[in-house]
């Protein structure tokens, strides 16, 4: 398979406006070659760093693109994508510009994971540790079983968000749907917009100093204009931790 | 005589329907308003392989010399899109046990017996330790629906990878740990608070259907650059249409476990009403594999009940490639051993009835985080006796299979058996003893 357009200046048009780059970087074009050769290089970063800058071309939404990272590289993807997208990331900061299919970043352990448009239900699933930040909405199941990682959701989150998150923090600029936080254990929910229904053992918790720094660190890393206070935080109100009989009707 | 015979010569009779195990099982549901949890597998006699028997060779069939001619044990698992099969001298696994349900030196001793036996053993729910990777010749790492402790690097440790759907125990149900065994180690590794009584989803997170895990399986290959085997295991239920959905999802290999596979802590509603007999399993997997033209180039490995070389020998013969076991490698590194009867009796239990493995008190020291009890579990010795074990098991089904005039266990066929009762013919799909008759196959 012959690599297209590698070690070339390039000027792309991202959402509204133009980003100019005139970087040497390394371009891989999926019309031309397979995301598992795509991947493979990727990979081999891990074994030997020798590019930092990597642009993906063409995605199409095809599944499993840029999974399984393990270096600080930088992965712009110009276009969709589909199921997995920057899957078990660590340490690279990948770009998805445009709308991302289910289970972006799912298992991510570190690194940032960027999404301009909307994501597909089961964003950040179970992952582990560093930074997601979506644009647009994303669907059902943000952050299901989160067990670390910091999401920022611009705009809103569907239904069954945050079911059985454990550790880090969800924040969502706009509305969450039915169930957000069902069986949750320690993760932190700030909403600004409504909430359609809390799922079981989810309560809405006072918003202390410690809150409000912590969220704003969030909106910062993610570049966010917005203020903390307008957020309302969910957490977990720790009846299920232990079976107890009273309980029963919510086992 | 006992009390109950007592009782009995007295004119008093007990109800079929009400008998005591129910009596007490309702004045304990009284007491204490929660339904009863507990390890080990399902305890009600269903039909199993002690109802299914070789016919030996004789004049018309040729046997192989017992002690002298070879008889294959070797299989390699894997074979369809890994770049790196796993090559094991034996068809008898080590099934997946979490850390957490079992105390680290129980884990570590595992793999140690089956690195002596040249086997794989498995992960669990939770994570893989080190002690368990340092041991392990070949480790299978479990990807479960709650995805504790999962991570990449681990991933690419891994010499294969089993996405669990389901388990024997308890099909459609998550796994489960409660507080007294989420020690500080444990809950550091699943990410939970210390003490919760822990209940995995049921329900993998980000996939929903047999499309979707095409897919997932497809990323887990990307993230280990199509390397390493991907095993399915799924509880028996409606094996036939799984095993075909798994083939089709993309798996290497299929583990199927039936309804007696053990667990660390279920409900005991659901140990005993869930799932299907591992005999009744097996047929329906291997029908699903030959129609797509996938038995042999698939491999199953069936597991639920499996205590000796004739019941390994049995699942070869049904069209198994290789069979794991979890209870009997617990019981090999002695559990319920009668030597702890004084502790058993204790905690209200006793050797050879034990199977209290959610409470974490185990006097072996297997299914326990208890640090004390944890060191009564010597893991080189322990080892030493799962290897032991592991290897009567091959050298059993080895006899049998001489005895059938098979130089291989894979050459063993569902021809070489007939069943004892007319329900373990139906499942198994062989003659009843004496007759030519498989019912529900071919008229009587």
């Amino acid at each position: 398979m012959q690599r297209s357009g590698s070690q070339k200046q390039q000027n792309y048009m991202f959402g509204n406006g133009t980003v100019t780059r005139g970087l040497t970087m390394k371009t891989i074009d999926l019309a031309v070659q397979s995301v598992t050769d795509l991947n493979r290089e990727l990979h081999a970063q891990a074994d030997k760093l020798n590019e930092k800058d990597w642009f993906v071309e063409n995605p199409k939404g095809q599944h499993n693109i840029a999974v399984g990272l393990d270096e600080e590289i930088s992965v712009d993807i110009k276009g969709p994508t589909g199921y997995y997208a920057a899957g078990m990331n660590k340490k690279a900061t990948v770009t998805i510009h445009g709308n991302a299919g289910q289970g972006v970043a799912e298992n991510m352990m570190s690194g940032k994971v960027h999404v301009t448009g909307n994501a597909s239900q089961c964003a950040g699933a179970t992952a582990h540790g560093g930074l997601l930040v979506i644009d647009g909405d994303a669907g059902a199941r943000c952050g299901i079983s989160m067990k670390g990682i910091d999401i920022v959701v611009k705009g809103s989150i569907g239904h069954m968000s945050c079911f059985m998150g454990q550790a880090g923090n969800l924040v969502v600029c706009g509305d969450a749907g039915e169930t957000l936080g069902d069986s949750l254990y320690e993760v932190h929910i700030y909403v600004k917009g409504s909430v359609d229904s809390l799922g079981a053992d989810c309560i809405e918790k006072e918003m202390r100093q410690e809150h409000i720094d912590e969220l704003q660190g969030l909106l910062d890393a993610a570049g966010v204009d917005d203020e903390p206070s307008l957020f309302k935080r969910y957490g977990s109100a720790r009846q299920l931790y232990n079976f107890q009989v009273d309980n029963a009707s919510a086992y | 005589m006992s009390n109950n015979d007592k009782k009995y010569e007295n004119g008093l009779r007990e109800s079929a329907t009400f008998d005591r195990k129910t009596i007490d099982d309702i004045q304990r549901a009284a007491d204490t308003g929660i339904y009863d949890i507990r390890g080990f597998g399902a305890k009600r006699k269903v039909p199993h392989f002690d109802d299914l028997l070789f016919l030996g060779a004789s004049m018309s069939r040729y046997p192989l010399e017992g002690y002298r001619e070879k008889c294959n044990t070797k299989v390699t698992l894997g074979t369809r899109f890994a770049k790196n099969p796993i090559e094991l001298d034996i068809p008898v696994t080590i099934a997946g046990m979490s850390f957490g349900a079992l105390s680290a030196n129980a884990k570590e001793a595992l793999g140690r017996g089956a690195s002596i036996a040249g086997t794989s053993t498995t992960t669990g729910d939770g994570g893989m330790t080190p002690e368990e990777r340092g041991q392990s010749k070949n480790l299978v790492y479990q990807y479960l629906p709650s995805r504790y402790g999962m991570n990449p690097d681990d991933l690419r440790k891994a010499d294969a990878i089993e996405i669990v759907l389901g388990q024997g125990a308890k099909p459609g149900g998550g796994g489960m740990l409660l507080g007294q065994k989420v020690t500080e180690r444990v809950a550091g590794m699943r990410t939970l608070p210390i003490g919760v009584d822990q209940r995995s989803a049921c329900r993998h997170p980000d996939w929903t259907g047999p499309d979707d895990l095409a897919i997932k399986i497809l990323e887990l290959r990307e993230i280990t650059d199509w390397k390493v085997p991907i095993y399915i295991k799924v509880g028996a239920t409606r094996t036939y249409y799984d095993v075909k959905l798994a083939v089709k999802a993309g798996a290497d290999v299929i583990v199927v476990d039936g309804m007696q596979g053990g667990t660390a802590a279920t409900q005991e509603v659901f140990i005993e009403h869930v799932g299907i007999p591992t005999l009744a399993a097996i047929p329906q997997a291997v029908q699903a594999l030959k129609e797509m033209g996938m038995h042999r180039k698939v491999q199953l490995i069936v597991s639920g009940g499996i205590r000796n070389g004739a019941d390994i020998a049995k699942c070869m013969a049904l069209g198994a490639d290789a069979v794991a076991i979890g209870t009997a490698a617990l019981v090999a590194l002695g559990c319920n051993d009668p030597k702890w009867e004084e502790e058993y009796n204790k905690i209200g239990s006793a050797a050879g009835f034990y199977d209290d493995y959610q409470d974490g008190k185990d006097p072996a020291g297997i299914s326990t985080q208890d640090p004390e009890l944890s060191k009564r579990m010597d893991p080189v010795a322990g080892g030493r006796r799962l290897a032991n074990f592991l290897s009567v098991l091959t050298m059993e089904a080895q006899t049998l299979a001489r005895a059938c005039g098979k130089s291989d266990l894979r050459n063993l066929e569902p021809e070489d058996l007939v069943a004892l009762t007319i329900e373990a013919s139906a499942m198994a799909r062989v003659p009843l003893a004496g007759t030519s008759w498989i019912p529900g196959q071919t008229g009587f």
